[in-house]
């Protein structure tokens, strides 16, 4: 099979405002139309701040919300478009591990019960097998297989991410969304996540998009990286590239505000005035243009909202890219 | 989910309190269930003339004016009692939780109107509620009085089930089912139900305690189980003229009950703290 | 010159069912004034405890257990009554909060909280209060000062809930400001700001921070000095630079290997085997021996002292004897 494995094209997520007095409020537009894919065996990292719609287009993309418009094209067919029955088939491919290591894992439901759940759901295994799968489960994450008769509870954060991780493998999925699976880990503890996640892509070529606010994270893991803006995806490309030329001024801003843990470092700490505007009232044409400290910021950056062109290796969404250093 | 239930009610029984909550409540069921055997018939007038004697040998608990065993009387009453509350309490957790599950996850219009006819009722006293179905019908059979009580009685429970059920739906270890492939079915049986389970259990306890009582002042008012069926209501009822003379006629059927809903309410309170996670 | 705070031998216990736990065991520090001292750790490690610790704030059933010392500026906070205790609280030492959402009282104005602030500590009119709130809200760099005098919390991003946070400790002109993750809830550039106005406070008003942190990138760029902490104790402290290029004890070199770079080779992350033990299960020996790549057969009986490994540098580590570390 040629081609990428996932193609997103003009993903849009709107929510309506809710509340009886609200009807007439805008909508909020939490993905506003956001086109990407991934590779076999690739990681896209999708980096933005809070607010930037980066977890939204996550489950949108599967089918955890509705989108409002868009397709997602994956092996071939629409995953959006599919049918309830077709669609319970085919969310084997496509499965996610999430944030929160204490609201992911169902606390009345066993470990081994927990990872065993898709097993059961797809027929994967007989009855007979699914304790020895489980098991096997268990230790391709680093745990200990007779951990399977516990209960959530039991366990810290970063055991309970790998018990996530298992249940999402149990599957086989060949895509998992990674929303900020580490963002709630101990720095030691994130160190082991990473290295596991790295590990199961060698052996098994999962591709993953992985979701997160932290660039070096991100950097660790992933092959490409898109960086959003107020749901719309303003650069991306291969990671070191973006990293290391980056040519939309708000991955300037949001690259010189990672701190770095060495005192010797000289940068330029570009600080970004205000702070970011509210997806239900997103500013016209670029939505970042409020607060870019790019020095040929001109009327048309009000007015018109830049869509991503090819840069060298990279795509980037803004009028004036490339003009200046 | 069998396992968590273990869990929940180990956790009750090392709870001081809910020990000596279940201690009294299993004494009170033994009673209830070996007594009738054991003790004289309830409405047996051996000797009429005697009319009402204070506990003694024969008589621990004494006699009413009509010389019939309060003992028996408190005992048979009290399975009478019992079995109406727990029957009634089952009927409204029933309701609360299916009233109350459908509305937290359909949501939409179902949801409005449910709750719309929930809020309504509460509006209402319960007690005046139950006081205008017996008046509207006379001579109700326990049967229908179990209806009645449960019938009133699953309002609160079903706002209590929706809360839950609306927090679950966000779950993201609802979504996380969601995506390996899960139907509503599964989902709400193997996901909201087993974290449901726990707050109904709590308020089906702390609702049998309530039951026993609006059963007691609706037989006290004469509505409820009718004579000669012992209930500890009636038994109130009939000793009222005989506060001064035989209080024992009343102290024991109010202890009676007394005792029960504090039983009942310390297995409830026990039971709300074994559910919180944090302490293990 | 004489340090502001000076902690010794801070222990902290915290009675459980069977055993008695503690969680800060034998801490000691001391702060002069308009320094900033980072006190880094992973969670469990009793930093946020030694904090509460300074202002009394220990919640029971925790308890200061006796031969602990906390000195301010000469006065024993431990010896003081509760009436003295409150001239200290807000006034001679304030304190911020990791999460400014839940930390501010959502039913009252920005001006009423400030202004509870000053008129605590300082005899003066509502009227007088509202303008030092409005000088203080200048101070801390919010916008539109005048209008956002009136607005409540949730009416505000978290970057400047933060702001209003620091102004309520500022008000009363501490001289010690201890920063409890003041910067984890927010975004990176938002965090940014923030440091930067920590840093421009300092510099005017001659204050001293205790800043408590997990992340060592935002302790590189600032802090005068360095302490790491682990298993209720601080097992290293240097200043800022020695720290970084001479990490000493074995942990805080776990630490910065596993720690996810945005410059350098990407390599892969080399994490800490092992979890961080719980209180109430400490080691025996060296509390960090079970997960030490270095272990030497001492470790496992004898606790190490504080032994010194360079100027002003020194650590918890049999290493430090050997001369090598």
């Amino acid at each position: 099979m040629s081609g990428p494995l996932l193609e997103v094209r003009d993903l849009v997520k709107h929510y309506k405002a809710t509340g009886f007095l609200a009807r007439k409020a805008p909508p909020v537009r939490a993905v506003d139309g956001v086109s990407f894919s991934v590779g076999k065996g690739e990681t896209l990292g999708l980096v933005g701040e809070s607010g930037c719609g980066k977890s939204t287009v996550g489950r949108t993309i599967l089918r955890l919300q509705d989108a409002t418009a868009g397709s997602v094209s994956f092996d071939g067919s629409d995953f959006l478009a599919l049918d309830s029955a077709t669609l319970r088939q085919a969310r084997r491919k496509l499965q996610i591990i999430f944030q929160d290591p204490y609201s992911s894992l169902n606390p009345r439901m066993t470990v081994g019960d927990a990872i065993a759940e898709g097993i059961e759901i797809h027929r994967l295994a007989p009855r007979a097998e699914i304790a020895g799968r489980v098991a096997q489960l268990l230790e391709e994450v680093g745990l200990d297989p007779g951990y399977a008769t516990r209960y959530p509870h039991e366990f810290s954060g970063g055991q309970r991410q790998r018990i996530g991780i298992a249940r999402a493998l149990a599957v086989e999925p060949a895509f998992i969304v990674c929303d900020e699976p580490v963002s709630a880990l101990d720095v030691s503890v994130q160190a082991q996540v990473l290295n596991l996640l790295a590990d199961l892509q060698a052996r098994r070529g999962i591709s993953y998009l992985f979701i997160a606010h932290d660039l070096a994270v991100v950097r660790q893991i992933a092959h490409r990286v898109a960086v959003m803006y107020l749901g719309r995806i303003v650069e991306t490309g291969p990671t070191e590239e973006v990293l290391a030329h980056p040519a939309h001024p708000y991955t300037k801003a949001l690259l010189s505000a990672v701190p770095v843990p060495d005192p010797d470092t000289q940068r330029l700490r570009i600080v970004l005035p205000g702070d970011p505007p509210s997806p239900s009232n997103p500013p016209s044409g670029c939505a970042f243009h409020p607060r870019c400290p790019h020095p040929a910021k001109d009327a048309r950056c009000t007015t018109e909202r830049p869509l991503l062109h090819q840069l060298g290796g990279i795509e980037v969404a803004c009028h004036h890219a490339g003009a200046d250093s | 989910m069998t396992g968590s239930l273990w869990r929940l009610l180990s956790r009750t029984v090392a709870n001081p309190s809910g020990r000596l909550g279940l201690l009294i409540l299993a004494v009170l069921a033994a009673f209830v269930l070996i007594g009738p055997r054991l003790l004289p018939d309830p409405n047996a007038m051996p000797d009429l003339m005697a009319g009402a004697l204070a506990p003694g040998a024969g008589h621990p608990f004494g006699t009413d004016q009509l010389n019939r065993d309060i003992l028996s009387r408190v005992v048979t009453g009290g399975r009478i009692s019992l079995s109406i509350s727990a029957l009634a309490v089952a009927l409204a957790v029933l309701l609360g939780a299916l009233v109350g599950g459908l509305a937290g996850f359909y949501g939409g219009w179902l949801d409005g109107a449910l709750m719309r006819l929930v809020d309504g009722a509460l509006a209402i006293p319960r007690l005046f509620l139950l006081l205008l179905l017996v008046a509207v019908w006379e001579q109700m059979p326990l049967g229908a009085l179990v209806l009645v009580l449960g019938g009133t009685g699953w309002f609160g429970t079903s706002r209590i089930v929706r809360g839950e059920v609306l927090r679950l739906r966000e779950a993201e270890f609802v979504s996380a089912a969601r995506a390996l492939g899960a139907g509503p079915g599964r989902i709400i049986l193997h996901h909201l139900l087993p974290n449901v389970a726990g707050p109904l259990l709590v308020a089906a306890t702390l609702g049998v305690g309530d039951v026993i009582l609006l059963e007691a002042g609706l037989s006290f008012l004469g509505v409820g189980v009718r004579p000669p069926t012992p209930s500890w209501g009636g038994m109130i009822l009939d000793a009222r003229s005989l506060l001064t003379t035989a209080p024992w006629a009343s102290i024991f059927p109010g202890l009676a009950i007394v005792v029960t809903v504090l039983a009942v309410n310390l297995i409830g309170d026990a039971l709300r703290g074994a559910l919180d996670p944090r302490s293990a | 010159m004489s340090p502001l705070l000076e902690v010794e031998d801070l222990r902290i216990a915290f009675p459980s069912s069977g055993a008695t736990s503690r969680p800060v065991d034998g801490v000691s520090f001391s702060l002069s004034k308009g320094e900033l001292l980072a006190v880094v750790g992973e969670s469990g490690c009793g930093k946020s405890l030694t904090s509460l610790a300074l202002l009394r704030l220990v919640p029971p059933p925790g308890q200061i257990l006796p031969g602990s010392a906390i000195r301010l500026g000469g006065t024993d906070v431990l010896g003081l009554n509760d009436s003295e205790l409150r001239s200290i609280r807000g006034r001679r030492i304030g304190m911020i909060f990791q999460d400014p959402m839940t930390s501010l009282n959502p039913v009252f104005t920005v001006a009423d909280q400030i202004s509870e602030s000053v008129r605590a500590h300082q005899n003066v009119s509502k009227r007088a209060a509202r303008a030092r709130a409005l000088e203080l809200l200048q101070e801390v760099g919010i916008p539109d000062p005048v209008e956002r005098l009136d607005n409540y919390p949730h009416q505000m991003s978290g970057g400047m809930r933060q702001r209003v946070m620091i102004a309520i400790a500022l008000a009363s002109e501490p001289e010690l400001l201890i920063a409890d993750e003041p910067t984890t809830a927010l975004d990176v550039t938002v965090q940014a700001q923030i440091l930067e106005l920590l840093d421009g406070l300092r510099a005017r008003r001659g204050m001293a921070v205790l800043l408590i942190t997990h992340d060592l990138g935002i302790v590189a760029g600032r802090a005068d000095r360095v302490a790491v902490m682990y298993a209720g104790r601080l097992v290293e402290e240097a200043p800022t630079a020695a720290l970084f290029a001479r990490p000493s004890h074995p942990y805080t070199k776990g630490l910065l290997a596993s720690v996810p770079r945005i410059t350098g080779a990407v390599t892969r992350l080399t994490p800490i085997a092992g979890t961080v033990p719980p209180p109430t299960a400490w080691p025996a020996g060296c509390r960090f021996h079970p997960r030490c790549p270095a272990v030497l057969p001492r470790c496992a009986t004898d606790d190490p002292p504080a032994l010194p490994v360079g100027p002003h540098h020194q650590m918890r580590c049999w290493l430090a004897e050997a001369g090598q570390a």
